[in-house]
């Protein structure tokens, strides 16, 4: 479909980032894809080739603008060749409304599906990217992802061989695992000895306290304050070249800079050593120049590019986080921070907290109000009655009444809740080891150093089920007190467990966090058995993102 | 032991031996005399009817019988003839029975008579009947050739699809050809006919009859018959004076030219593989002539019928069934007396060794060198043998080799043939009777040979033989389950619940299998009911969901869709639902699949209003319609009517028992309606849609405090938040006369830290200076410091004895003033001494 002489690609927005992270722009080049327009806006008549190919994910609005462009195309008497491709794959629904849309004739023969469920973040990374997809689930109880989900695991095992085993917690996770098997009786199980060891899917509905809670690994706080998008951040250049050039710099974070894949990881507060620690080791290579034999020099000159970039990349990470820490040395983040956790210690949970009342009153950034108010009913197991009418009407009062079915439908998704009778938080914090208050952030011992004391509940239970001793059989009892069925270990399909490593994937339905996927390559590092860890997630989520996917502000157009 | 083997061996002039052997013992009750028997290529079943110019005799007397028989005589089914007069009987490559009859149209049937489709060979050959027809294999299958009385000819060369074409003319048509064939080639097919002596060929009717010559030595008036090879690669000719005459298909090689001294036509000749030719005369002799001219005759006493196969002829006969064929080459090698191939003295040794004598070292050294050569020998020639016993000499033969050599490819090949000789035996059985040599049957590939089983229903050994030879479970166990269960649905005697019990039974999950597939057979039977059950294990959800509504099942289709998880499934059923029934019946119904439900929300949502609603209605979700009416409210259609509407969001919560949305709704009602009444009152616009807070401020802002208490007292605003606000509002003011006077009025519920930063946020460092000494004692450092007070915030951070808070202040100061950070210093000095 990419080959024919020059095209033009009409995206989708939605998909731009995603595919860049398989096809960049000068590979789209090399196919004689010579311009590029945004499907929601503007006009493709200036489009100088015939070839038209719309990338697109199966949503009816995307086709109302396919529509647009084609109609508007065809009164200029403009002669295209017109393709549609569906990211991952095309449904009725969309069809119909192209028909509807009289266009399905001009296209008709010409719709393929690219059926790329899963875009590579990283070396151990996939990521379906679809933030709402959570959403979607809870609020519009519309299983599309699901679906997707298991289309995806089931070409991940194309690919990687079969999956030995399957573990999931939560009602999401295992209707993705009861589709998982119907497909697998539909087109049989790939035929290859070894594969993926153990699937792990766990519902982001069993741990709603580690998406909003604040993320303190270094790429986690990258993600909370600047935002990162599919792997890349815009900051201000004038940050990195002393204040010349105003505009936007873009820096694509991934692990092939060394430099970042080393510090991505660590609590922030361990960054500047790292960093300074670089910077003298290259500094003292630079020394190295002087008093050498020819050989030595000629050593040096090899490794000079290689330092030079090392350099660069020190210079850039020195800036961002300087930048960070700027924000989080601030008191409003300082103080935000000890409250979040003393929630999470159990302190002040259940009633009206002074520190949230004035944050409402003095209307900073809703987002992190809910926040608050979230980690708050969370970490309560759901707050009295009266503390969260309390709240909501400061909410109303305070943000306006516009902000109303964001309250609800937080309330629908779980984030805030009335108090039930058990409380099953305090119980899980102590049985999971939830809040780990002696850990060290510069050199930790556990993985609760990626929130400084808050271990995610969710990388805990993949460190019961594969590390400890009787997995999660050992700890039914918590299991049984979270949301949704479980299921341990249950045989999939026949595969050779090879001794030397086992491949273990954990698929978050729902998102996760850049502190669990922190937390989760930590675990593998610190433990002896050799695992090789892959994380499949819906899409990257941070508590602002997480949040905001939430609210649905009315205003009057 | 070889003696006995090389006895049926009959020499054709030197080096060349062709053998005769009996396949089976037939017990049919067949008078050859009066019959006309077809047997169908690669070992398959033979056609018996009366013969036919017998039979056109006494025409009209009395309808013929076909007779279906397996090739070991078995009685498969017979066909009671009542249509037209049958002119030329014949099988297709899918083993289905072909008539030919009188007025063009061919009829096939399959092994068990039932009559399975038919063509017509056009109009001509309808209206002035057919006097001849010929079948034969073309590059596309089974091919057919009628000749009409007005002597043109017709072909169609696959019967499967019947594409009729009208051959020229030939090169005159006022007297029949005295004998014809057709040629066929990769691309086309060619009809090669003599009339009188005469010989030419014909094409389709784009080109003209081509006059073709054959070298013929002797005299004579007219060929009275001619036969291709199976190959298409040799003809044969036979002429009115009993000369035979074999060349190239073009003619123009002649082989040999041989007199036969029999003057009337064969009753049958037929190639013998492409090397020689088999002519019979009925009763009397049987002439065997090869290419070279050399030839022999067996005698024979009895009628018989000839079946042409691609390594040898089958002759059938009243009590046997017997192969002729030319001994193969690696046969001869191994069997040959006085043969010096390394096979023939492998075969010796192993013998002497089974009899536990010494020779057989003396035989093993005689092919020491060349014992591989000999185990191959032995092991392929195992494949040509129809007799157990011969195969196990053979084969013990090849293994005894074999244990002298390390050769994992002769391994291989040895476990290869044992496997291959252990089919063939097993189908040659006569119970099967599926007689095919190791040339047919690697001919034949594995899943063709599978479906001719299954053609014979013979579905069990079917499964063992894919299964033995590891044939991947979609091409042979699931697929022959599959044709098992879409033969089981046609039997319409038995009952819908218990023939889909067998098949589920016995298909079960397994892989490849499309129950799709066997739904659509019974369909076809009319049975929709069993295609149901059926489809209840049909894994693939898109299929079930597709065939369900095609039977117009669309509930069932949406229970499947849901299973499915695919939601594009779930939307196409509920489209469906919409068109076929009525909308209320439609809602009532999905009520009862919540997540069609949720889907049909959604989709409703945003392409009808009004049916989005009505669903919530019928559903009693009176939360999710207070939802509605606030986004209702929100249009801008109805700005003049949102209080309304707001109100009736409060009646839907209060329904839905959800006070807190409702009491919220109320009171924004309340606030718009007291917005207004603000609005008309203060003449200003501009009230109307703020939030509490903000309505608070502009109310501060414009200094009516009687309105703005009153909207404290209506609204319940704590006291901590009107602080925030008051402070807030005076400082953007800049009254910092008020805001002392504020501050001073009563204690502060939030601390003095806002009347600092609020002065600082305003640039009045001397009004927050006034403050900060009442900034309570955890925070007097922080806001010293923000006030670049270092001196007394040392102080205080000193007095708290708080060497964080003085490292702190340090940090803050250490450039800037230099002076304080040295006292500091001494003061964390003074701390951890006292300490």
């Amino acid at each position: 479909m990419f080959d024919g002489g020059a095209k033009t690609i009409v995206w989708d927005e939605g998909l731009i980032g995603p595919v860049s992270l398989i096809a960049p722009y000068n590979l789209l080049k090399e196919h004689e894809v010579n311009q590029m327009f945004s499907l929601s806006e503007g006009s493709i008549s200036s489009a100088a080739s015939r070839k038209i190919i719309f990338l697109t994910r199966a949503l009816p609005k995307m086709m109302d603008s396919i529509a647009e462009h084609v109609h508007s195309e065809e009164q200029k008497n403009h002669r295209r060749e017109y393709q549609i491709i569906f990211v991952p794959r095309k449904t009725t629904l969309c069809e119909t409304r192209l028909k509807n849309r009289g266009v399905y004739g001009n296209v008709k023969g010409a719709i393929h599906e690219w059926a790329c469920d899963f875009f590579p973040l990283e070396n151990d990374v996939i990521s379906m990217e679809q933030p709402l997809a959570f959403k979607e689930l809870l609020i519009d109880e519309d299983p599309t992802c699901i679906y997707s989900a298991a289309q995806g695991l089931s070409t991940l095992q194309d690919v990687f061989g079969p999956i030995g085993k399957v573990s999931c917690q939560g009602k999401a996770a295992k209707h993705v695992f009861d589709l998982l098997k119907r497909i697998k009786l539909e087109k049989g199980a790939p035929e290859k000895m070894t594969g993926i060891d153990h699937l792990v899917i766990l519902d982001r509905s069993i741990d709603l306290l580690s998406p909003v809670a604040t993320q303190l690994t270094y790429e986690g706080l990258i993600d909370e304050l600047v935002g990162i998008n599919h792997t890349k951040i815009t900051l201000p250049s004038e940050k990195f070249n002393n204040g010349e050039d105003p505009g936007k710099k873009t820096i694509i974070l991934n692990s092939s800079e060394e430099l970042f894949s080393d510090i991505r990881d660590k609590n922030f507060s361990a960054v500047g050593d790292a960093l300074r620690k670089r910077a003298k080791t290259i500094a003292a290579e630079y020394e190295a120049r002087h008093g050498q034999t020819m050989q030595q020099m000629r050593q040096f000159v090899a490794r000079l590019p290689q330092m030079n970039l090392i350099k660069q990349s020190l210079a850039v990470h020195t800036t961002i986080a300087e930048m960070i820490k700027e924000i989080t040395d601030s008191f409003p983040f300082m103080d935000s921070l000890l409250v979040e956790q003393e929630f999470m210690n159990g302190i002040d949970t259940d009633k009206i907290h002074p520190f949230i009342e004035d944050q409402i009153g003095q209307q900073v950034d809703i987002i992190k109000v809910l926040r608050l108010i979230c980690i708050q009913s969370i970490t309560n197991s759901g707050l009295k009655q009266k503390v969260l009418d309390y709240y909501k009407k400061e909410i109303i009062h305070v943000y306006g009444f516009e902000h109303i079915l964001s309250l609800s439908h937080l309330e629908k998704a779980g984030l805030i809740r009335v108090q039930q009778s058990a409380r099953p938080f305090t119980v899980l914090r102590k049985t999971l080891r939830l809040v780990v208050q002696d850990g060290s952030e510069s050199n930790p011992t556990d993985m609760s150093y990626v929130h400084s004391v808050y271990a995610p509940l969710t990388t805990r239970l993949v460190q019961h089920l594969i590390y400890k001793p009787g997995g999660w059989r050992a700890i039914q009892d918590v299991l049984n007190s979270l949301p949704g069925p479980t299921v341990t270990e249950e045989p999939f399909c026949d595969i050779q467990t090879l001794d030397s490593s086992k491949v273990v994937v954990v698929f978050f339905v729902g998102g996760c966090t850049m502190a669990e996927i922190s937390a989760l390559r930590f675990l593998v590092q610190q433990e002896e058995a050799p695992v090789e860890l892959v994380v499949a997630t819906t899409a990257i989520i941070n508590g602002n993102s997480f949040t905001r996917n939430f609210m649905e502000v009315l205003n009057l157009k | 032991m070889s003696a006995m083997i090389t006895a049926e061996w009959c020499p054709v002039g030197k080096d060349n031996f062709y053998r005769k052997f009996d396949i089976y013992q037939m017990n049919w009750d067949l008078k050859f005399d009066n019959v006309c028997v077809v047997a169908a290529q690669y070992g398959g079943p033979v056609a018996v009817i009366e013969d036919r110019k017998k039979h056109n005799a006494v025409q009209g007397l009395s309808k013929p019988t076909i007779f279906i028989y397996s090739a070991s005589g078995q009685i498969i089914s017979t066909i009671l003839w009542n249509s037209g007069s049958i002119i030329e009987l014949g099988w297709s490559s899918t083993e289905e029975l072909l008539c030919v009859q009188s007025d063009g149209i061919v009829l096939s049937y399959d092994l068990f008579g039932n009559y399975k489709h038919s063509f017509s060979m056009g109009d001509e050959a309808k209206e002035r009947k057919v006097i001849d027809a010929k079948f034969f294999n073309s590059f596309k299958g089974t091919g057919v050739v009628v000749l009409t009385s007005s002597f043109h000819f017709y072909l169609v060369n696959n019967v499967l699809e019947p594409k009729l074409r009208r051959i020229t003319d030939m090169i005159s048509t006022k007297e029949p050809p005295s004998s014809w064939c057709v040629l066929s080639d990769e691309r086309k097919s060619r009809i090669l006919v003599a009339q009188g002596k005469s010989l030419m060929l014909l094409e389709e009717m784009s080109t003209s009859a081509q006059p073709i010559c054959a070298d013929i030595n002797s005299t004579h008036t007219e060929i009275t018959g001619i036969v291709s090879s199976h190959d298409n690669q040799c003809v044969a000719l036979f002429t009115d004076t009993g000369k035979l005459w074999l060349g190239s298909a073009d003619l123009r090689v002649k082989y040999c030219e041989v007199d036969t001294q029999w003057r009337s036509k064969p009753d049958d000749f037929v190639w013998c593989g492409s090397e020689a030719i088999l002519v019979l005369w009925n009763r009397c002799s049987l002439m065997l002539v090869a290419k070279n001219g050399e030839h022999t005759t067996f005698a024979i006493n009895e009628g018989m019928s000839l079946c042409q196969e691609m390594d040898g002829v089958r002759l059938l006969s009243r009590y046997k069934h017997e192969m002729l064929q030319k001994v193969p080459t690696v046969t001869q090698e191994v069997f040959r007396i006085n043969s010096t191939e390394p096979g023939s003295f492998l075969l010796e040794a192993s013998r002497q060794f089974q009899k536990g004598s010494h020779r057989s070292d003396e035989y093993l050294r005689l092919v020491k060198d060349k014992l591989k050569t000999a185990v191959q020998q032995c092991n392929e020639a195992a494949g040509y043998e129809f007799s157990h016993e011969t195969q196990k000499l053979l084969l013990k033969a090849a293994q005894f080799g074999k244990s002298f050599i390390e050769s994992s490819t002769e391994n291989d090949k040895f476990v290869q043939m044992c496997r291959t000789l252990r089919v063939l035996n097993a189908i040659r059985d006569y119970k099967v009777g599926l007689p095919l040599t190791l040339i047919q049957f690697r001919h034949l590939r594995t899943g063709v040979f599978l479906d001719r089983l299954v053609l014979r229903k013979q579905y069990y050994l079917a499964i063992k033989i894919a299964k033995f030879l590891l044939i991947p479970e979609e091409q042979g166990e699931s697929r022959i389950l599959a044709l098992w269960a879409c033969n089981k649905v046609g039997q319409t005697h038995l009952q819908d619940d218990v023939v889909a019990r067998e098949i589920a039974d016995k298909l079960g999950q397994a892989p490849g299998i499309s129950y799709t597939e066997i739904a659509n057979k019974a369909i076809d039977a009319n049975r929709s009911q069993l295609a149901l059950k059926l489809m209840d294990f049909e894994p693939c959800a898109k299929r079930q969901v597709h065939l369900l509504l095609r039977l117009n099942e669309g509930k069932a289709a949406l229970v499947k869709a849901i299973d499915s998880g695919n939601t594009d499934l779930v939307h196409i059923v509920i489209q469906h639902l919409k068109v076929h029934m009525s909308l209320s019946d439609f809602l009532y119904y999905i009520r009862e699949f919540p997540m069609a439900q949720a889907l049909h929300l959604k989709y409703c949502r945003e392409h009808n209003k009004e049916t989005w609603k009505s669903i919530y209605e019928q559903e009693d979700d009176f939360n999710s319609l207070g939802a509605c009416s606030i986004r209702e409210a929100y249009e801008p259609k109805n700005s003049s009517t949102m209080e309304m509407i707001l109100n009736s969001a409060a009646e839907y919560y209060k329904k839905g028992k959800s006070e807190n949305y409702q009491s919220l709704c109320e009171e924004h009602a309340r606030l718009l309606r007291q917005q207004r009444a603000m609005q008309e009152k203060l003449n200003t616009s501009n009230f109307v849609g703020l939030s509490v807070n903000a309505t608070l401020k502009k109310l501060l802002l414009m200094k009516e405090h009687k309105l703005a208490e009153k909207l404290k007292q209506e609204y319940k605003i704590p006291d901590r938040r009107y602080h925030w606000v008051k402070i807030a509002t005076l400082g953007e003011q800049e009254d910092w006369a008020e805001l002392e006077r504020f501050s001073k009025a009563k204690k502060s519920p939030i601390g003095y830290e806002p009347f600092v930063d609020v002065c600082l946020a305003h640039g009045n460092k001397k009004g927050a200076e006034l403050y900060v000494s009442r900034v309570c004692d955890d925070m007097k450092v922080r806001y010293y410091v923000k006030l670049n007070l270092f001196a007394e915030a040392a102080k205080v951070a000193f007095e708290q004895r708080n060497p964080q808070a003085l490292s702190y202040v340090q940090s803050k100061c250490y450039e800037t003033h230099p002076d304080i950070s040295d006292k500091i210093a001494n003061m964390v000095a003074q701390l951890s001494s006292k300490k």
